[in-house]
Parts: C-alpha cells; structure tokens; sequence
C-alpha cells in the first residue's frame, strides 16, 4: 500500500478502537469488528467536518433564496427551515448517509454483543450475584412500568432501547450502548466513554475543594458510564444512580463493580416519583444527556423531585447540548435538531427549546441560585482528540456539554452560618 | 446452549422501532444506499484485515503462496467459512432484511410521536 501519511503534518484520524479500554462486562471484539468500528468513527469525523458545510452552503445558495421568492419572508422557525432542507438533494444525500452511519453503528455493535451474549450475561452475573443471590446494590423493580417517552420509539435508532432483552435476563442493551458510543463520537468520550463523568470530576474540585457529599443522585444513569469516575473519586460518598430500564441497569452495576465503584447502589426507578427518598435526602442531584430522552410534562416533574430531594447546600446539575435560545441562528437550530427526527430523539427539539433556567426556577429554585457553564469531556489527550466545536462540530453528539446547575438555597445556608 | 436456538447473525439486523425517514423519491433508493453503504464499510474491513497481514509479516517472517492455494478447510473450518459468507450476506443485506420488518408492522411518523410526548 502506498505511504498516505505525509511526515511532516498530523491529520485528523479517529483513534483506533483497540485504544478502548476492556472491563469486566466489555464485549471481545474480533480484529474485523473493531475494523468496523474504526470506520465508523473515521467515516462520522468526515460526515460532521467535511461534508456538513455543504448544508450552510446549500441553504444560502439555494434553499433560502427559494423560500424567500415562495413566501415573500424569512423561514419563521427551525421546522420550515427542515421542511424546506428535506426537499434539497444534497441534504437529502447527507440525512440519508448519516441515517446509515447510525444504523450500521447499532447493526456493528449488536453483532459483536449477540454473537457473545451467553459470555457476557455469565460475566455479568458474576459482578451482580454474590453468595446470598443478587447483590444489594442492584435493585431491580419489575413493577416500574416502562414510561411512553422511553417506548414510543427505540432512542437514537437502537433497537430494543435500552429496556429491550434479546434473551431473558440479558444485558445486551447496556453491552451495544457502551461498546458503540466509540463510533459515533470518533472517541471523543476516552477509553472508558466517560469523558462527561471526569469533566464532572474535574469541575467539581475546581469549584468547591475539598467537598465530600454524603449522598448522590444520578438520574437516567443508563451504562453509568457518568456516574463511576464521580464514585471512584469520592470513595466514602453513596451513589444512588436510577433508571427505568432493568437490562441496562444489570450491565451499568456489573460495570462498575468491575471498576471498583462499589459505592454505587443502581435502582430501577422513576424520577418522576422520587417518594422513596425523604426530602433532603441527596447533596448532589444530576442527570447527563438525560432529559431530552423525556417528555413534556416528564421533564418539569423530575427536576420537581430532584429539588425536592436535594438537601440544602446541595448541588442540581443538568448536562445537556445547549437550549435553542433566541440568539442561536435559525439554521444553526434546524441542524442541532437531526436527530430528533432522523435518529429517533422525538423530545430532542421540543426539549431544547425549553428555558431550563426557568424550567429550574419552577422546581422552585431561586433565579439568582442559577448557574450556567460549559464542561467538556476530560480524556487522555495523547491518544484520544479533543472534541471539535463550531464549524465541525458534530451537532448532538459533541463532547462538550452545557451545564444548568444551581446551588439549593446557598445564599440562605451562608446568610445563616455568618 | 442458546446458540442453537438464538440466531445472533439475524437479531444484530434487528430495526429499531419508528417510522423511518424517506430521503429519496424511490424508495428503492433507500436500500441501494444501505447495500452500499454496508459495502463500503466491508471494504474498509479489508482493507483493515490485508494492513494487519503485512504488518504481521514485515515483522514475522512469511507465508507461502502455496499454503494459501493448497488449502482445504476440515469441517469445522468449512462450517465457520459458511457462517462467515453468511454473516457477511445478513450484514450487506441490512437494509431489504429491514424491509421486510416494516411490511411486517407499520408505524406513525416520529413526528407525531414527538407532537404527542411534547403533550403527555
């Protein structure tokens, strides 16, 4: 084969997936698969930087100047906008590879995990069972009923979401999430996809040094991927971390005891009723990339429960892409919004157009509690590349995060101590 | 063994559940794509796989020609190479295999599923 690298310049290739690091419930990838896996990683880096300005280029050349001569005005929203996009053919081409490199994401990752699944459920239940049966700290309750806004659709194109067993009992759910995130992100997330949970780790010893909660909450945990650095570095802490789904919920706790985060209690729950939980209960109350996998009337009442259950002095913290708000151009929200109609994210849009500020004031936070910073993910840079924002920024999937937090009445809480 | 009874190779085509988008004025277009977007990702494989080769044997030694042309797989390796070409056929095929689940069930446009959890 011919040389293709030039010596003098470093281009912008994905990691390979041998980079990724193995747990205890890691599914074995063979050489081809992890082949498949480093084209798709390597084909999305060329989606999101070299092809996706041809979107802008055919909106302003085309598209708009279409719709002003049909309408005699500016599209009034992101939806006319896509309605008007859908009908242009390089747009059309782009969705429709894009729709693929998501497909065959789930297709890859499902192969590698079927194709093992006997293995991993046995790896599994090797973390999740001890000598007296099902360890404590995996709760499974058969009778939370899987909410509408997690079984209208299979969320981004996984088949099965993350509720789906392919055998009774199994974990193939939480094996095809975490193994794939790889591809889609071009290894943006690091070795153990966990870039959000040590940017967490990080801007919590920055912010308040020397903090110790005594207990945290994690809603919508999923493969806890977020939630085992938190655990990891604060040992004598208890983590609560819930999900509706039991399947994920089986490989999140075989996971994480594999890592040594044994401080982690997983709980099938919903945080639309937290009434198990006493008022108070939690000094840090966090979802990550999380709410707009809800729904309209889910969303007000989680953040409800979750500042109910936050202790005074304790910190609410919501990880998600950033709101559409009336600053962010039209085009650039028509973009940000693919997902929520290509790669089934139904709540994505309507989400995103929330005010979680006001949202938050709701749930009955002060405004002036309100904070607002951007966390990106923290991995080792000298294998794994820093996630590219702006221009080739892969809109939903950057790995770089907005964070809407507040601390619970801590003007109050410091008024009183001085 | 459930292996015998669960057909992995079938299960990892599985469709996720929602209407999918139309891109294309024929549908026909859609799967073409898929084939060949499968395709092209098999390619890469390859491409991958022949890398490794070369690497193994620039830094290993050598394999004959002959090897290669006097092989004769046993049974189980002939079984194995079945599974593969079998494999490989289900992954290319994703797209029609697909098809037939949507003729199977027909769904709303994610669209209205969005309308409607906005509202519940």
């Amino acid at each position: 084969m011919s040389k293709t690298v030039p010596n003098d310049q470093k281009l912008d290739v994905a990691p390979p997936y041998n980079a990724v690091a193995r747990h205890g419930v890691s599914p074995q990838p063979s050489h081809d698969e992890i082949a498949r896996f480093d084209f798709l990683a390597n084909f999305n880096k060329f989606m999101a930087s070299t092809l996706s300005p041809g979107n802008k280029l055919a909106y302003d050349k085309r598209v708009l100047p279409a719709f002003l001569k049909e309408h005699g005005r500016e599209p009034q929203d992101r939806f006319e906008i896509r309605h008007a996009m859908n009908k242009d053919p390089f747009h059309k081409f782009w969705s429709a590879l894009k729709r693929n490199s998501m497909e065959m994401r789930q297709q890859n990752g499902r192969a590698i995990v079927l194709r093992q699944i006997d293995e991993l459920n046995a790896k599994a239940r090797q973390y999740n069972e001890g000598a007296q049966g099902v360890k404590s700290t995996l709760e499974l309750n058969p009778e939370i009923a899987i909410p509408r806004y997690q079984s209208a659709v299979d969320i981004h194109c996984m088949p099965g979401s993350y509720h789906g067993e392919e055998l009774p009992g199994d974990v193939s759910a939480g094996a095809n999430y975490d193994c794939g995130i790889f591809a889609t992100t071009g290894g943006g997330l690091g070795a153990l996809t966990d870039g959000g949970g040590q940017a967490l780790v990080d801007w919590i010893k920055k912010e308040r040094p020397g903090w110790e909660p005594r207990r945290v909450l994690d809603i919508g945990t999923t493969v806890g991927h977020n939630i085992v650095p938190l655990a990891l570095a604060f040992p004598d802490c208890e983590f609560i971390a819930i999900d509706t789904a039991a399947p994920i919920l089986r490989y999140a706790h075989a996971r994480a005891q594999s890592l040594g985060a044994t401080n982690i209690k997983f709980i099938q729950a919903n945080a639309e009723d937290l009434s198990r939980w006493d008022d108070g209960t939690f000094d840090w109350v966090q979802t990550t990339m999380f709410l707009h996998e809800t729904s309209g009337k889910a969303l007000p009442k989680i953040i409800a429960e979750g500042y109910r259950v936050l202790a005074d002095n304790g910190l609410m913290l919501h990880l998600e892409q950033p709101e559409y708000s009336d600053a962010m151009p039209l085009f650039e929200q028509f973009l940000r919004d693919w997902d929520a109609f290509n790669n089934n994210e139904p709540f994505w849009s309507s989400m995103h157009a929330l005010d979680m500020k006001d949202e938050m004031v709701k749930a009955g936070f002060d405004r002036d509690e309100l904070f607002e910073t951007g966390v990106r993910a923290v991995v080792d840079r000298e294998i794994f590349p820093e996630a590219p924002t702006g221009e080739d920024e892969d809109h939903g999937r950057a790995a770089f995060w907005h964070a809407y937090g507040a601390w619970k009445n801590a003007d109050q809480m410091q008024e009183a101590a001085e | 063994m459930t292996d015998q009874v669960f057909d992995w190779m079938a299960a990892a085509n599985k469709k996720a559940k929602g209407k999918r988008p139309e891109y294309f004025d024929d549908p026909e277009d859609e799967r073409m794509l898929s084939i060949l977007m499968a395709v092209v990702g098999e390619v890469s494989v390859l491409r991958e796989r022949m890398d490794t080769v070369e690497r193994l044997l620039d830094a290993k030694g050598t394999i004959s020609r002959d090897d290669i042309e006097s092989y004769t797989p046993d049974k189980e390796a002939a079984y194995e190479r079945g599974a593969m070409i079998r494999e490989y056929i289900y992954r290319v095929m994703r797209g029609p295999h697909q098809m037939v689940e949507e003729l199977q069930q027909a769904e709303p446009p994610v669209e209205e599923v969005s309308r409607e959890l906005k509202e519940i």
